[in-house]
């Protein structure tokens, strides 16, 4: 087998051994100690959980992963905009980037009961608060990326007399293209958590129930194996998200960017 | 070796950034067509500022620099210090970039690239990404993209000084086989003696910052410098002539007679 074979598969092992080992201590633990259920499932009952509730945890996936899809696109695309917008002029930079900074650093459970008051569709009262999370990693590292052009490259551009359109579009957009890609790693991952603590604190039952309200229902009724089901299913999102955006992160960049290309060992 | 008529001329230059700092102070020079002008001197000593200012990338604080041929004022080359290529495109994408910014079509620049690349000798590379090529490839790269315009005065800032001995030699034979071949006017940034005395028709020296003109002095050798050139009597005279001309320039005695196999001397 070629290193960088063995290289691609114990990443994969590697992980998988751990788990497997953690959750077989984690399973005997509680066979051995006797633990309840209600205090402690099994990963096995949990996993058995997942399976018979999956008629109802499914949808409540799907509602949560449509939050977190949404807010991510819009955070996305906003993020992208505003970070050109930022660096093309002084003046807008200066001006908006501390409000952006502001929603930033405004813990989320403190303005979530407000935006769920004033915006009466409860999804859209989800996806702004989502938002809010998700949005400032991609401002921020785009706007990072566009300012740390090479400088040299730049003055190659106004060498050949290039336009501002011209020196965006093809130097600026592409040196910034890892770092909105490093912005939408972070991003993905904090939109599903804005997503599930909006749903917290919504707390909304119903059909359109995200997980974070069946993780709140099965505590009141110390369904705890269901509870631990639906966290699995969240932290089991989560990393799809991430497994995804690398994957796209590697097939944008795996050519020429040093943080994609493929090392041996 | 005569130059032809001037084609850009700085008189009384001066340069100072606005943290105080003086880079050139009241610089004349002339540059002549077809001329290879090694500009000569310490780290500092304003050097690369100068070649910002010919090419219109910074403005002088005082003086004024004249084009006597305006259609080479607009077709200028330039080759930084380092490759500086972009690592998102392709040999072929990199070198194309002038004429894709002055608006040809690809269709268009297709040749002009094939040509360039044909020019530098990395035919067979025009696929690969940057960071698939050595350092001297991509310096390589570099000059191509420099050349595509066909510009009529190459500006050239220290380009080989971050390659080992045996690609600079190889690069600098290849510039001035290319300059003498398409008669370009070169001016080219070195803190080398010994590449200062290869490559140049005439070696200007600065004094160390702020940057004036210390000496010139032409140096004779054949129309095509080739490696010969290297281990002729005339070259190392004048590199020992030039090397002192640096030192006095420097305001530091010299001590010993360069010894051609150390550092940068032909090996």
């Amino acid at each position: 087998m070629a290193r960088s074979e063995m290289g691609r598969s114990s990443r994969v092992v590697a992980p998988a051994l751990i788990g497997v080992l953690a959750l077989g201590v984690w399973e005997g633990i509680v066979r051995v100690k006797h633990i309840p259920p209600y205090i402690l499932p099994g990963p096995l009952l949990i996993a058995r959980t997942v399976v018979t509730d999956w008629g109802t945890l499914f949808p409540s996936l799907l509602v949560t992963l449509a939050i977190t899809g949404a807010a991510f696109l819009v955070s996305a695309v906003l993020g992208l905009v505003l970070a050109v917008l930022f660096t093309q002029s002084a003046w807008v930079e200066r001006a908006f980037f501390p409000y952006a900074v502001i929603l930033q650093v405004t813990p989320l459970v403190a303005i979530a009961p407000l935006i769920i008051l004033w915006v009466k569709w409860i999804p859209l009262a989800l996806l702004i608060c989502a938002w809010l999370v998700a949005f400032f990693p991609v401002l921020s590292n785009t706007v990072l990326g566009l300012t740390s052009t090479d400088r040299n490259l730049v003055d190659l551009f106004r060498l050949y007399g290039a336009t501002r359109w011209q020196a965006l579009r093809y130097l600026r957009l592409p040196a910034a293209l890892p770092f909105f890609l490093g912005g939408l790693r972070i991003s993905g991952g904090l939109a599903l958590i804005g997503a599930v603590v909006a749903e917290f604190v919504a707390g909304t039952g119903g059909a359109q129930s995200g997980l974070a309200f069946r993780i709140l229902e099965a505590g009141y009724q110390l369904q705890i194996p269901r509870m631990f089901a639906a966290v699995f299913l969240i932290s089991a999102a989560g990393v799809l998200i991430f497994v995804l955006l690398q994957s796209l992160s590697r097939v944008a960049l795996g050519r020429w960017h040093e943080s994609e290309i493929e090392t041996e060992g | 070796m005569t130059a032809g008529p001037s084609v850009v001329a700085l008189r009384e230059v001066s340069k100072s950034y606005p943290n105080g700092t003086l880079a050139l102070d009241r610089l004349s020079l002339e540059v002549g067509a077809g001329e290879l002008l090694s500009l000569l001197g310490p780290s500092g000593c304003g050097k690369s500022t100068l070649l910002r200012l010919i090419a219109e990338l910074a403005e002088p604080s005082t003086g004024r620099i004249e084009w006597m041929d305006p259609a080479a004022q607009h077709r200028l080359g330039f080759v930084f210090q380092e490759p500086t290529l972009m690592p998102w495109a392709r040999v072929a994408d990199n070198i194309r970039l002038p004429l894709m910014l002055a608006g040809m079509s690809r269709a268009e620049s297709d040749a002009r690239v094939d040509e360039a690349i044909a020019h530098v000798g990395l035919e067979g590379f025009a696929r690969a990404y940057p960071r698939e090529l050595s350092g001297g490839m991509r310096m390589r790269v570099s000059i191509a993209r420099a050349l595509v315009t066909r510009p009529l005065v190459l500006l050239m800032d220290e380009p080989f000084a971050a390659l080992d001995e045996i690609t600079r030699f190889r690069l600098e034979s290849d510039l001035a086989e290319l300059q003498h071949r398409r008669g370009l006017t070169v001016i080219f940034v070195t803190h080398s003696v010994f590449e200062s005395v290869y490559l140049g028709h005439r070696v200007v020296v600065l004094s160390p910052r702020p940057g004036r003109v210390a000496a010139s002095r032409r140096i004779e050798g054949p129309t095509l410098r080739v490696e010969a050139f290297r281990t002729s009597a005339g070259y190392l005279e004048a590199c020992r002539e030039v090397s002192a001309l640096l030192a006095a320039a420097t305001q530091r005695p010299l001590a010993t007679t360069p010894s051609p196999s150390r550092g940068r001397g032909p090996g």
